[in-house]
């Protein structure tokens, strides 16, 4: 069997994503029988040391040209370095780097590719992968006939593997890299929302239409949010209206989220929003509506009005607190 | 400068769960009652090209749809919303052809077109999602591509682009030509056309052909649709219980206690 690659761009640390990514490779490497292969792109010795950990070699691309994800120079470098290690899968996370390469990494390597995968797995010499489709009504088994299977996963919902006895070999690539001036990214803005990414955030409170306003976000669903140590997130309805910034949109058409608790309010439940937290492990809702769509993916719910219950949830959880 | 813009027509995405139904063999969406309308991250992929061309003013805008006879009304659109030109490759053959055959015969299409300076997607559809089209795309024509951008402005003989990522986002200078795909935002929100330019929409040429007639090579292979299925979600529920919502608000609170000190 030909060996399994991952690719994990160091800039993201070997985050929840990084570690679900290698863990769901590391299986599958264990399932067929393969070597796991790991590509680390850019300069992080923190995150080649404990993905030797699990895999069986690594490799880093931390050039000056990659070292800061430039799309054509790091696509160069990839395919040169898949093309030594001739795998059978290449696997990724859902990052906007990772998304942006994958389908262009299997062209190169005359492979196929699918993304958004929610499961992979062997089918004899094929690797076949689950992916949600119509904004997450139906689901579809897709069978790669073309090798390697590049496959980009939703990498924070699938377990870490543990830590082998022997650490894998850590090696630096050898590229051959030649400047590629047609796009360079010449500004980097990180927005300062103080936290963790909402992809990996262990607790969301996330309002929507029913909020009703953007000065209802800040007074009542922030003081939420604290108790909870939850970071807050919106649908796409709240997002539109200004009532909370894009980066908070969660959904089809938003982020993919895997808390292990979140809190809908005055969120129906469309199934647009519902695609972007399939994988969160419990959800509850508050809303006025008993019959919204809602709270069929809820494990607790209230039927009611947010500004009345948030108030009397806010100080039982303070007086839990204390 | 020339501009393309591909649009895709799909099952219209917001029809409810209730009234969504596949057919298991064929592997399909059942269009049932639905609507057809044009995906929306393509709409904002014509939008931003549009509001392009009012701030540089020397730009034309071409849009072009591979699909079933029916998107047609998807390039009405675009004309209606002011696009300069509409060409059409009909889809008489598999309903759900792959994006590596999709990139294939976009780039066909683009050959016959003419040369493009900058071309835009839509960064995924609304129905299968694959979310590649654009990258193989770039791939066919040999040219650098630029994912999940919002907004595009001309700086000299480059390009400008605003995309967004996790953290936030990124602006890439790019020469052209150059593939870029669009997500949605708040400033790239599609116009709604005028009912006169709707109606003068139809007496507008619109370039059609057949795929055979552009001579594609799209008979290869790359994934199949092995399965197809509406997943059983078992979620059951819990409603607080109580007499007075302060009761009812207390339970609720209590569950989130439990569970987020279990966390």
């Amino acid at each position: 069997m030909k060996d399994i690659a991952i690719i994990l761009f160091a800039s993201a640390g070997f985050d929840k994503a990084a570690q679900g990514l290698t863990g769901a490779a590391r299986r599958l490497a264990d399932q067929a029988g393969a070597k796991l292969r790991a590509i680390v792109v850019g300069a992080a010795e923190t995150v080649a040391a404990e993905v030797a950990r699990i895999a069986d070699t690594v490799v880093v691309a931390d050039q000056p040209e990659v070292a800061d994800y430039q799309p054509e120079l790091c696509l160069n470098a990839l395919t040169q370095i898949c093309r030594e290690i001739f795998p059978a899968a290449v696997l990724l996370s859902n990052d906007t780097y990772s998304q942006e390469i994958a389908p262009r990494l299997a062209h190169r390597l005359a492979g196929s590719a699918v993304g958004d995968g929610i499961e992979i797995r062997m089918q004899g010499d094929a690797v076949r992968v689950v992916r949600q489709v119509y904004g997450g009504k139906a689901q579809a088994v897709l069978e790669m006939k073309r090798s390697p299977a590049v496959v980009w996963l939703r990498a924070r919902a699938f377990q870490p593997a543990p830590a082998r006895a022997a650490a894998g070999e850590i090696t630096r690539a050898a590229l051959d890299l030649k400047p590629d001036p047609r796009t360079r990214i010449v500004e980097r803005k990180r927005e300062e929302t103080g936290e963790a990414r909402l992809e990996d955030a262990r607790v969301i409170v996330a309002g929507g239409r029913g909020v009703g306003s953007r000065e209802a976000f800040a007074a009542e669903l922030q003081p939420f949010a604290e108790i909870l140590g939850a970071q807050m997130a919106a649908s796409r309805a709240a997002c539109d209206a200004g009532w909370a910034p894009a980066t908070w949109q969660v959904g089809q058409t938003g982020k993919k989220v895997a808390p292990d608790l979140y809190v809908a309010i005055g969120i129906s439940g469309a199934s647009q929003h519902m695609a972007g937290i399939s994988e969160a492990k419990n959800v509850a809702a508050i809303n006025t509506d008993a019959e919204a769509p809602i709270f069929k993916h809820c494990r607790f719910g209230i039927v009611g009005d947010y500004r009345k219950i948030l108030p009397l949830v806010r100080q039982k959880l303070a007086a839990v607190a204390k | 400068m020339n501009i393309l813009v591909c649009l895709k027509q799909i099952l219209d995405p917001e029809v409810p769960a209730r009234d969504f139904h596949i057919d298991p063999a064929q592997r399909e969406a059942e269009r049932g009652a639905a609507n057809l309308v044009t995906n929306i991250f393509c709409e904002n992929a014509l939008e931003t090209a549009l509001q392009f061309r009012e701030r540089s003013g020397n730009a034309r805008i071409t849009a072009l749809s591979y699909g079933p006879a029916t998107a047609e009304e998807t390039l009405r659109k675009a004309l209606a919303m002011k696009a300069d030109g509409a060409a059409l490759v009909v889809n008489d053959g598999n309903p759900n052809p792959h994006p590596l055959t999709v990139a294939r015969v976009l780039a066909a299409a683009i050959l016959q077109l003419g040369q493009f300076d900058l071309i835009m997607l839509g960064r995924e559809a609304g129905d299968w999602g694959a979310g590649q089209t654009g990258a193989l795309l770039a791939e066919e024509l040999g040219v650098p591509c630029v994912a999940f951008a919002d907004s595009i402005e001309s700086a000299g003989d480059k390009l400008r682009i605003r995309r967004q990522t996790e953290w936030g986002w990124e602006i890439v200078e790019a020469q052209m030509p150059v593939v870029v795909t669009i997500t949605n935002d708040e400033h790239n929100v599609p116009r709604i056309p005028k009912v006169r330019d709707v109606m003068m929409s139809y007496r507008q040429p619109l370039t059609k052909w057949n795929v055979s007639e552009l001579g594609v090579n799209a008979g290869d292979a790359y994934y199949e649709v092995t399965e197809l299925f509406i997943p059983q979600k078992e979620t059951r529920c819990e409603f607080a219980a109580g007499d007075t919502e302060e009761e009812r608000a207390g339970a609720f609170a209590k569950r989130l206690a439990e569970l987020t000190s279990a966390l």
